[in-house]
């Protein structure tokens, strides 16, 4: 075990590499490019023995990544925003095709106007396409989640593709220390590719043909039903991870301060670092309360959730995106998920902040947590979505 | 390494389909005009069975240009390219069945 | 056995009859002899076209062979990618072919189409074209030919036809070339040899659809043959540097050995309505086709 340092970027880059990915579609887009950079140097020194495919677009790298994947290869691309958006098509293709693929997402806010720092919207538009959701805190887990996101796809109970966010700039171009393992313990960890069908003149299979009615849903059925299977499958990949590399995050759901706690902060992504430091100050200040992180959006961790939030004083979703015309996805989803295990709901909160890429700091996170538990405590009902704007910023 | 990729079957409805005779029926039944050869005037060119779109009209060393009037669509296309026009479309009797 | 010439001993268990093909249509003809180049150890990329349909429906198909079915404007960018996952594997008996129509390629699959081009991926691309986005129902693409009508112009489309083949050309790709169903063994010969080159080929398959052009289906062949021996289609392989004509097209050179083309037009309903403009308009684009191969031939 060696470590080195790493920005989030070249975190996810290496965990590629040592996954023996054979073909990459690589295509720039600020600010997932030193992705696809640090892989081709990888190959042109002769590190990685893989292809790379420098498409003419984003739709063209799902879609090669997509060729290569089907014809039993290990494949893997990155984007970012409007690439992502570009490839939405292919974003759903593959996932109700049913190959397994990796593909790292940094997540940039969308434009107009032209914007190239964090937001999660592009990430999360995705939630309806049938892909498996992971989204990275730190380098350390960028890596982790990265080699842990080919096992999950290729397991049979799954057969689904994953995608690995991680912030803009904020950890993609960060530098932080991370523990690489040996790649002899990678190999026998992650083993040979598996898949549920090779299209390669083997024998004459036909994928994708015109159907029915009928038998397009029970396809689209057992995506769904995949997806069920994949929460047991991320836990079980978690823990082995833990117990070959000695390092294990608890399932789809990190939990950070929350035993006795009875204020949350529901979000994802790099600035959980930020809410966390909030909440070792608000203990400090005889405020309870914990961070609940979510690590995967889909399938959504909906068990998990409920039984951290269910008897919850307050639950405050801070999240940077939202869905027009109605509240923050990731509020939505927990609301939604909630109500499959009680109709009797804990107060919850929508803050919608950091959108554009504004910068949060723990000095606001500490603030929107007062506001919110101060209210709550004084017998009052604080309004349940608000765009929060930063006070701390500069 | 991916020389080894292992396929697994699952139980997972895959929209995979194999290859097959027929997928839309007994196209017969799409014919109005149906192709009869002249067997004493074929030649066994090959041009007929060359050119017919579905498959539909072999060429048996021996006897010549036999028709499969279960999925033979009625086209015309063989009457046409046939150089000694050995093959005369007449009109199907049995519509639809 | 043995005294069945290959064409059309070799077609006969790759298309498989009753599929969802129109009366006369041209793609299983051309399907036919890619079937008989290959046998099964092909796989076709095909994006969203009549061939989507014609294959037939889910869990059957009528090709024996492999198909990977894809988004519309993506045939060339997946082809890339299996040809990429299996040299990976060291699987080298399998031909991989892009089967796409002219809307799928000279339109919303052109960028992928240069791409592809450009890296010279190593695949044959088969652009079939029947000259209009058939499958949703005859709407002009930019391989409609001037003049013709289709449901998006209903007056006869006025820009001449975009030529892919020389598109490819000017890519520089190994080999290019144009067929027509109306000579399979043309197109035999033009897929074996591209299966013998290494990086990216293309071939031209003109292939003319009854329902959509307007003519009886028996005269498929007919039509397809007029096209080139009016000189509209002309038939030729570039590889080296240089165009060479091929059989069919080769007498045609000289101007008055071609037909002329109001043959191949008066046969087709989709030129009834067509004008005086149009006609020599469609003249003007067959001699300035064959100024610019003589050009290539030196």
């Amino acid at each position: 075990m060696v470590l080195k340092s790493l920005t989030g970027n070249y975190a996810v880059a290496l965990a590629v590499k040592m996954a023996r990915v054979d073909v990459v579609a690589a295509y720039p887009i600020t600010p997932q490019t030193t992705i696809v950079e640090k892989l081709a140097e990888y190959i042109d020194r002769g590190e990685l023995d893989a292809i790379m495919i420098r498409v003419e677009s984003e739709h063209s790298a799902l879609a090669a990544a997509y060729g290569s994947a089907i014809a039993g290869a290990r494949a893997f691309t990155a984007t970012s925003s409007h690439g992502l958006l570009y490839m939405y098509e292919w974003v759903n293709w593959v996932s109700r095709a049913r190959v397994p693929l990796v593909m790292a997402v940094v997540t940039r806010t969308i434009g107009p106007p032209w914007n190239i720092w964090t937001d999660h919207s592009d990430y999360y538009e995705q939630r309806d396409t049938g892909w498996i959701q992971g989204f990275a805190m730190d380098a350390q887990e960028a890596f982790d989640m990265t080699l842990q996101a080919f096992k999950i796809s290729e397991d049979p109970r799954v057969f689904l593709p994953v995608m690995v966010g991680l912030d803009a700039f904020i950890l993609s171009h960060t530098s932080m220390p991370v523990e690489v393992p040996e790649q002899e313990l990678v190999d026998e960890w992650l083993g040979v590719r598996t898949q549920g069908f090779i299209i390669d003149g083997g024998e004459a299979l036909i994928h994708g043909a015109l159907s029915s009615p009928e038998h397009t849903e029970e396809f689209i059925e057992d995506v769904g039903k995949a997806m069920g299977e994949a929460v047991e499958v991320i836990r079980e990949v978690d823990y082995s991870f833990g117990r070959t590399f000695g390092r294990s995050y608890g399932g789809l759901v990190e939990l950070y301060k929350c035993d006795d706690a009875k204020y949350h902060i529901v979000l994802m992504g790099a600035w959980a670092g930020d809410a966390m430091e909030a909440v070792d100050a608000l203990r400090e200040q005889g405020y309870s309360i914990g961070v609940v992180r979510v690590r995967y959006t889909r399938p959504f961790p909906g068990e998990e959730l409920y039984k951290a939030l269910g008897s919850s004083k307050g639950v405050i979703v801070v999240e940077r995106g939202i869905s027009f015309g109605s509240m923050g996805p990731l509020f939505l989803d927990l609301a939604g998920n909630m109500l499959k295990y009680s109709r009797k709901l804990p107060y919850m909160r929508n803050v919608i902040a950091g959108v554009g890429g504004v910068n949060i700091t723990y000095r606001d996170f500490e603030y929107i947590a007062k506001e919110t538990i101060d209210y709550i405590e004084s017998g009052g009902e604080p309004s349940v979505m608000t765009w929060y704007h930063a006070r701390w910023s500069k | 390494m991916s020389k080894l990729t292992k396929v697994v079957k699952s139980l997972h409805k895959i929209p995979i389909a194999k290859p097959s005779i027929g997928v839309s029926g007994r196209t017969g039944t799409w014919r109005w005009m149906k192709p009869v050869v002249d067997l004493s005037k074929c030649t066994k060119c090959y041009q007929c069975e060359i050119y017919c779109p579905d498959n539909s009209i072999l060429v048996d060393v021996l006897k010549g240009a036999i028709v499969n009037y279960e999925y033979c669509k009625g086209c015309g296309v063989c009457a046409e390219v046939c150089p000694v026009k050995a093959i005369n479309m007449v009109e199907e009797e049995h519509y639809g069945s | 056995m043995n005294s069945i010439p290959i064409l059309p001993r070799d077609m006969r268990n790759t298309v498989l009859p009753g599929h969802a093909a129109c009366h006369g249509c041209p793609i299983p003809m051309g399907l036919k002899v890619v079937g008989a180049v290959f046998g099964n150890k092909v796989i076709l990329v095909v994006p969203a076209c009549c061939t989507s349909v014609v294959l037939g429906m889910h869990p059957g198909t009528a090709f024996n062979g492999s198909v990977v079915h894809v988004a519309f404007a993506s045939a060339a960018a997946v082809a890339s990618g299996i040809s990429a996952g299996l040299s990976r594997r060291g699987v080298r008996d399998v031909q991989v072919v892009a089967w796409a129509g002219d809307g799928g390629t000279a339109d919303i699959g052109m960028a992928s189409l240069s791409g592809a081009a450009e890296r010279n991926d190593d695949f044959i691309y088969v652009m079939y074209d029947n000259e209009a986005y058939m499958n949703t129902g005859i709407q002009r693409s930019s391989a409609t030919p001037t003049g013709a009508w289709t449901t998006t112009t209903p007056l006869g489309k006025k820009e001449p036809k975009k030529d892919v083949a020389k598109i490819l050309i000017a890519h520089g790709v190994p080999y290019v070339a144009t067929t027509s169903i109306a000579y399979p063994h043309d197109f035999y010969n033009k897929l074996k040899k591209a299966a013998g080159i290494r990086g990216f080929k293309f071939i031209y398959l003109h292939a003319p659809c009854p329902i959509g052009w307007r003519f009886d289906p028996s005269l498929t062949v007919k039509v397809a043959k007029l096209a080139v021996e009016t000189g509209m289609i002309i038939l030729y392989e570039y590889y080296d540097g240089k165009v060479r004509l091929s059989g069919p097209s080769r007498p045609l050179l000289d101007k008055s050995k071609r037909k002329p083309i109001v043959e191949y037009l008066k046969l087709q309903g989709r030129f009834r309505e067509i004008n005086e403009e149009e006609l020599r308009s469609l003249e003007s684009y067959v001699e300035s086709s064959w100024e610019w191969i003589k050009k290539f031939m030196q």
